[in-house]
């Protein structure tokens, strides 16, 4: 696995789209930092950016690289290795150099600005984890989506849905279901609602730490137990591994039966 | 100023007649109700150091009471301490502690009735029920003293500083910490905070209820109930403090209910969930307030008319302002809005569009709270967007005409 | 040295191998052949273990390679079309096959057959067709294996390296090797094959050598003997 995974990070490494990728980031982060001066803003401008471009971008590049890569993959099939290491070692090849485009296109503009000296580390810190999250979660799912679609226009048009759906189309419905049943308690309706899309599940995560004097303004007990411990963090972190966890798993299954 | 020559003079008098009185556990005099007995009009008593074990003091004449370092009275939680019925007294230096319980009488350590022209300093006091408590007087100071407890809830605990019916007081460098409020202000006129710190108290940090013509400035609140509540009160005057971190579900830095005239004015907001929360406040000027990562920078609750925002930053608060109703009489001009994404393209410093601080999704988070989780996400950002274009559930004519691009209070 | 015993495979409702039994034995060029559709690849992937058979097993040296991979060390496979990740070069994709099979190679001399020394350092999204195929039978040659599947080797491959491709075939065959063709390119066929193998409706319809179907069709020319087996199956 770690022979396929150092290949495919090298070839993805050296690929255009992860220099853009990267040079992106490295622009933001300048872009915010030295224009704007005021580090919580350029925090929060980021976390509206990371929330809906990671997935994004880890949903196209997942299916890109699984429909593009696919007559490689047969000749890696066709070697004495087990067939769940090929396809780990492409998903963690992908997921690891996306993360990478991600923490070094953020990170050096922040180190030079000496973030290290300022409060706004931890937050800053977050925002990467999230942002590594998202990114192998998204690879996870837009794999699984691949996997399971041999057409490729199609395969990417389903990839393209489901970012579309958790981004904004779930925030939609859930917000329209909170208005509706506004009579009935509603806290752990919508702390549920929030496990099952990772992007809230992230965007909940920095809200913690950004927000979280507006959070505290709730009333339930559940909320206050949530946002007033630390236990809304270690739950948060437990789901979003979770999310990492059951689409690979899901993949693995799914490798067994499938036939290229 | 009169009073305060008049008062210098008068020490002066005594400065030449008086004598001291030493208490301490080896002396002739080893209590201090004992030495009080003793002494006469403009004498000192000093305690030297050592635990005295005594309760319900009573001082009917006008001396001073003077702790050496060290110097402790323990009211072994029975009931009240130090009782003064005097004017013209002094207290300097004691620690006083453990302050007995009651439901249904104020024990404080230090209880002031009707007195005129007094000074308490320097004393520490902990363990209280009600710190100082001062009733129907006039001209008194109060500084540099220090008193905590650690009671849980609301009954059980007493004031800091509470001043029932006075005039002219002057509350100074003190700090209150785990009481009911830090300082409470109840029929007082003409007074004066400053420079207080008042910090994890269960209700308020500085409470005003039916009293007028008062003034704080340069206190900090810090991590109470709320941080300063100013209720039923005209022309108070609020100005250079600090309102920080006050967190929970009716939290504020500063509640304002049913007030009339007050200036409010180059205070900083801090993180706390709600920054001010005005319910019935009518021709309030903010001026020059910073509001900083506030859950709400301000929240106008009803019957709120002709108040002013100018000059004020608004900066990165989860949301800016929330009003729970489309009428609007108040004006918001001048302001900086970190929020704002309009241009200045003529380059005078103001934007040339102008900005709403009322979100679509703070008026859907006013009915429905639980909505709140959804902050920040991108279907929120897209529908505050397409209410920006129209308003439809917000008030058409709440904007800011001359957002700044700068921030102005820095 | 290979037998598939009873394998069927559908792919949703289309059945492209029908209980097929195909025995193959130790060394010699067997060619696979069949209309478009008659499972030639499909039979192959499942020898290769690409795609897993609803029914039937399948022996590589006596043992099932269903679900296994190890026994893929002693087989060496020559996919259809020559696609490698575009951003490395040359050296680096041989390095990792190499990587990935712990087995002598001799790709040098290889490399020197199909001249393609001076591409070692170029990346492979910057070669063309004709010179990928010659990486791909690169990849494919280096290794030391008793079975060698070719898919369609002679795509895109100028005369000379087609040339060296039917010297290194036969080369191996001397060896002793066993080599699993599948072509449509006739001629090449009768040029290589010692067998064939004629695939129809997911069955086995003919398996002997190359005089055998000629003599059984009466037809000298190959291309026109299978056209001959073909037509024989429309009719």
């Amino acid at each position: 696995m770690l022979k396929i995974l150092k290949y495919s990070f090298y070839d993805l490494m050296r690929s255009r789209w992860s220099y853009v990728y990267f040079l992106f980031y490295l622009l933001l982060g300048f872009v915010l930092l030295f224009l704007n001066n005021d580090v919580d803003k350029a925090v929060i401008t980021l976390m509206n950016i990371i929330i809906v471009l990671t997935p994004l971008i880890g949903t196209i590049f997942g299916v890109m690289y699984y429909y593009n890569s696919k007559e490689f993959t047969e000749l890696l099939l066709a070697q004495p290795i087990n067939r769940s290491k090929i396809f780990m070692g492409q998903y963690l090849g992908i997921s690891i150099s996306l993360t990478l485009s991600l923490v070094l296109g953020l990170g050096i503009p922040f180190v030079l600005y000496g973030l290290f000296k300022s409060a706004a580390i931890f937050n800053f810190s977050l925002l990467l984890v999230v942002g590594a999250f998202l990114n192998f979660i998204f690879v996870a799912l837009s794999y699984n989506i691949a996997l399971s679609t041999e057409n490729k226009i199609k395969g990417f048009g389903y990839a393209i849905l489901m970012w579309l759906f958790l981004a904004v189309i779930y925030d939609g419905i859930f917000i329209i279901s909170l208005v509706v049943f506004n009579s009935y308690p509603l806290d752990k309706f919508s702390l549920v609602a929030t496990m099952f899309n990772p992007i809230d599940l992230s965007r909940i995560l920095i809200l913690l730490k950004l927000d979280i004097s507006a959070l505290l303004g709730y009333t339930g007990a559940v909320f206050r137990k949530f946002f007033g411990t630390n236990f809304g963090m270690l739950i948060s972190m437990g789901v979003l591994v979770l999310w990492v966890v059951l689409p690979v798993l899901r993949m693995n299954f799914k490798l067994r039966k499938k036939d290229f | 100023m009169k009073y305060k020559i008049g008062l210098f003079f008068f020490f002066m008098a005594f400065a030449v007649s008086a004598k001291q009185i030493v208490v301490c556990q080896s002396c002739e005099v080893k209590t201090i109700k004992e030495a009080i007995k003793m002494a006469k009009d403009g004498d000192e008593i000093l305690i030297k150091k050592g635990v005295y074990k005594e309760q319900d003091i009573v001082i009917d004449k006008p001396i001073s009471l003077i702790g050496e370092k060290g110097a402790v009275i323990d009211g072994n939680n029975v009931g009240g301490i130090l009782i003064f019925q005097t004017n013209n007294f002094k207290i300097k230096g004691l620690k006083i502690i453990n302050v007995g319980l009651s439901y249904t009488i104020e024990y404080a350590a230090i209880k002031v009735i009707r007195a005129n022209d007094f000074i308490i300093e320097d004393c520490i006091m902990e363990n209280v029920f009600f710190g100082i408590l001062v009733e129907k007087s006039k001209r008194g100071i109060i500084r540099n003293n220090k008193i905590s407890s650690n009671r849980k809830n609301e009954a059980s605990s007493g004031n800091g500083i509470h001043i029932w019916s006075g005039e002219e007081m002057k509350i100074y460098k003190n700090e209150m910490f785990g009481l009911r409020d830090g300082i409470y202000f109840e029929f007082v006129k003409n007074s004066i905070a400053h420079n207080n710190l008042s910090y994890n108290n269960i209700r308020y940090g500085l409470h005003f209820m039916f009293s007028n013509n008062n003034e704080y400035h340069h206190n900090e609140f810090r991590n109470n109930g709320a941080g300063v509540a100013v209720m039923f009160s005209k022309f108070t005057n609020m100005h250079h403090n600090k309102f920080r971190l006050n967190w929970g579900s009716a939290s504020y830095g500063l509640l304002l209910k049913e007030i009339y005239d007050a200036e409010i004015y180059n205070n900083l907001f801090e993180q706390n969930t709600i920054g001010i929360n005005a319910e019935g406040s009518t021709r309030i000027n903010y001026k020059n307030n910073t509001f900083l990562r506030n859950g709400w920078a301000v929240k106008i609750a009803g019957a709120c008319y002709s108040n002013i925002f100018i000059k004020n930053d608004f900066l990165n608060n989860s949301l800016d302002l929330a009003y729970n109703s489309n009428i609007n009489d108040n004006k918001f001009d001048n302001n900086y809005w970190s929020e704002y994404t309009g241009y200045d393209l003529d380059k005078d410093g103001i934007g040339d569009v102008p900005y709403r601080p009322v979100k679509l999704f703070s008026y859907i988070v006013n009915k429905t709270p639980e909505a709140l989780i959804l902050l920040r996400s991108l279907f929120v950002d897209i529908i505050n967007f397409s209410e920006k274009v129209s308003p439809v559930f917000t008030p058409t004519d709440l904007m800011d005409n001359n957002p700044i691009m700068k921030r102005i209070n820095d | 040295m290979i037998e598939f015993k009873n394998l069927h495979k559908r792919f949703g409702k289309l059945v492209v191998l029908d209980g097929l039994d195909l025995e193959i034995h130790k060394g010699g060029i067997f060619a696979i052949l069949g209309p478009n559709g008659s499972g030639k690849t499909t039979l192959i992937k499942c020898l290769l273990g690409m795609v897993i058979p609803n029914k039937g097993d399948i022996f590589f040296e006596k043992k099932s390679v269903l679900r296994k991979w190890a026994y893929r060390n002693n087989l060496n496979y020559l996919p259809q079309i020559a696609n490698f990740p575009p951003n490395l070069t040359v050296l680096e994709l041989i390095n990792m096959v190499k990587n990935l099979r712990p087995k002598e190679s001799n790709e040098q001399e290889l490399i020197e057959l199909f001249g393609l020394k001076s591409f070692l350092d170029k990346k492979l999204g910057n070669l063309s067709g004709g010179t990928k195929q010659k990486v791909n039978v690169v990849l494919a040659f280096m290794f030391d294996s008793d079975l060698i599947v070719l898919d369609e080797p002679t795509n895109g491959l100028d005369p000379i390296a087609l040339i060296h491709l039917k010297e290194i075939i036969q080369k191996e065959k001397e060896k002793g090797k066993t080599i699993l063709i599948t072509t449509h390119i006739m001629s090449f066929v009768d040029e290589v094959a010692d067998e064939i193998v004629f695939l129809l409706d997911g069955k086995i319809y003919f398996k002997g050598t190359v005089d055998a179907i000629k003599k059984q069709t009466n037809n000298d020319n190959l291309e026109h003997a299978i056209a001959n087996l073909i037509a024989k199956q429309y009719a």
